[in-house]
């Protein structure tokens, strides 16, 4: 059977979904992660939908579950890479996938769950970098 | 009407030509700064040639024979043009009546004589001639729909500019009516136009939307909402007091979306989000910088 791949990166965990997903492998994707996330213990989950171009319902709250399972297990999730169709179906669906955080694209998605992570170590820190920064 | 009739009208053709310019030229809803007095006359002329021509006993039985369709296609094509040069439906039902009253004026003198059958001549005619003016009125307001539909698609496509203000940093200002056909299009350029730029905060300015009610709430907080879900950030500035006020009174929440009163307001915000300073240059730097 398909899985989709979930890479492990420092404190986060990367997927990225090329195939348009269906139920039963979207299913197994959410139990695969959060093993994952368990496993690694890892900090943040980056999920990269950029080639999904159809979305339901269901695909939706398994989105939305993904997130909130994470969160119990203390790492955020980052949406990244949606498609300006798939994002006005979720609305119209009215899923607004409250408590996910979102991202245009991969990169900015790392940056986001950086700057949550380092947030939740230590906010001293970032001000420092800050401050060294405009140094 | 006896053949001899049509070959006599035919043969006055220019008379009731004359009449009918002067009957045109004398009413008072004569327009002439929308069309000069030769072009009138050629429309006239042709009108008259493809009409008189075609009368014939057959003809003039049957109002729907293909023998029409010159004079209608004729006559359709004055009344689009002039439902764009924007004649009043008034002004160009008088067009065809002027010529109704000419035709009659014409054969009311040669049949003097005949009260039979100068009645029934009219009749015909008044027949017939009701008939081109349904066809004209017809025309004349497909016409004008033409011109509606036409500028509707103008203004919905002018009225949603997505601008880019700063890297990073979209604005939409939204002007009129905000219905769901629109918040679509409005959604729909919105998102494009992020993906395109990799924008990360998009500004919804709503100085330009005359009145807020709970469906274009709604349909505001869904295009936020969906802005949202793209990985950007949607502010919505320009929320007039009255505004402020229709939306509390009908209990509208929108403590979860960021709302400024002006653009301006919305832009410092979004300088500050994205860590950005404006600052005015000092006397000594300025002259460095010259």
């Amino acid at each position: 059977m398909d899985r989709i791949p979930i890479l492990r990166m420092g404190n986060f965990l990367l997927v990225t979904i090329q195939v348009d997903l269906y139920d039963r492998l979207a299913l197994t994707l959410e139990a695969d992660l959060v093993q994952m996330v368990k496993k690694t213990n890892a900090k943040g989950v980056l999920i990269d939908i950029s080639a999904v171009s159809i979305v339901d319902s269901f695909m939706g709250r398994i989105i939305g579950n993904i997130a909130s399972m994470s969160k119990i297990l203390d790492s955020e999730t980052v949406v990244v890479g949606m498609q300006p169709a798939v994002a006005i179906t979720l609305i119209e669906l009215g899923l607004p996938l409250k408590g996910v955080h979102t991202a245009l694209d991969v990169e900015k998605g790392m940056l986001l769950l950086k700057s949550m992570i380092d947030e939740n170590v230590d906010d001293a820190d970032l001000d420092e970098q800050d401050d060294a920064f405009a140094e | 009407m006896s053949s001899n009739n049509y070959k006599l009208l035919q043969k006055k053709k220019k008379e009731v030509l004359e009449l009918w310019m002067k009957n045109q030229l004398a009413d008072e809803g004569l327009r002439e700064d929308l069309i000069s007095n030769d072009e009138l006359r050629s429309q006239s002329e042709e009108l008259i040639e493809a009409l008189i021509g075609n009368l014939s006993s057959n003809s003039v039985e049957d109002i729907n024979s293909d023998e029409w369709s010159p004079v209608i296609e004729i006559l359709g094509g004055i009344a689009i043009t002039r439902a764009r040069q924007g004649f009043s439906p008034r002004e160009t039902g008088n067009f065809v009546f002027s010529l109704k009253e000419a035709l009659i004026e014409v054969l009311q003198k040669e049949l003097k004589n005949d009260i039979q059958a100068l009645f029934s001549e009219t009749l015909k005619i008044g027949r017939i001639m009701d008939n081109l003016s349904v066809v004209t009125f017809e025309t004349f307001i497909k016409g004008r729909e033409e011109v509606i539909l036409r500028q509707t698609d103008e203004i919905t496509d002018i009225s949603t500019p997505v601008i880019r203000v700063w890297d990073g940093i979209l604005a939409l200002p939204i002007i009129g009516t905000l219905d769901s056909a629109r918040t679509q299009v409005v959604m729909e350029n919105l998102l494009q136009e992020i993906v395109e730029t990799g924008s990360s905060i998009a500004i919804l300015d709503i100085s330009g939307v005359p009145a807020v009610d709970s469906l274009v709430a709604q349909h505001l907080i869904k295009t936020v909402s969906a802005t949202r879900l793209m990985g950007a950030e949607c502010i919505i500035s320009g929320i007039r007091p009255e505004i402020a006020q229709t939306v509390v009174h009908l209990g509208i929440d929108l403590s979860n979306i960021i709302t400024k009163s002006s653009l301006a307001s919305a832009l410092a915000y979004a300088f500050k989000v994205m860590r950005l300073e404006v600052r005015k240059v000092n006397a000594v730097q300025k002259s460095n910088l010259l």
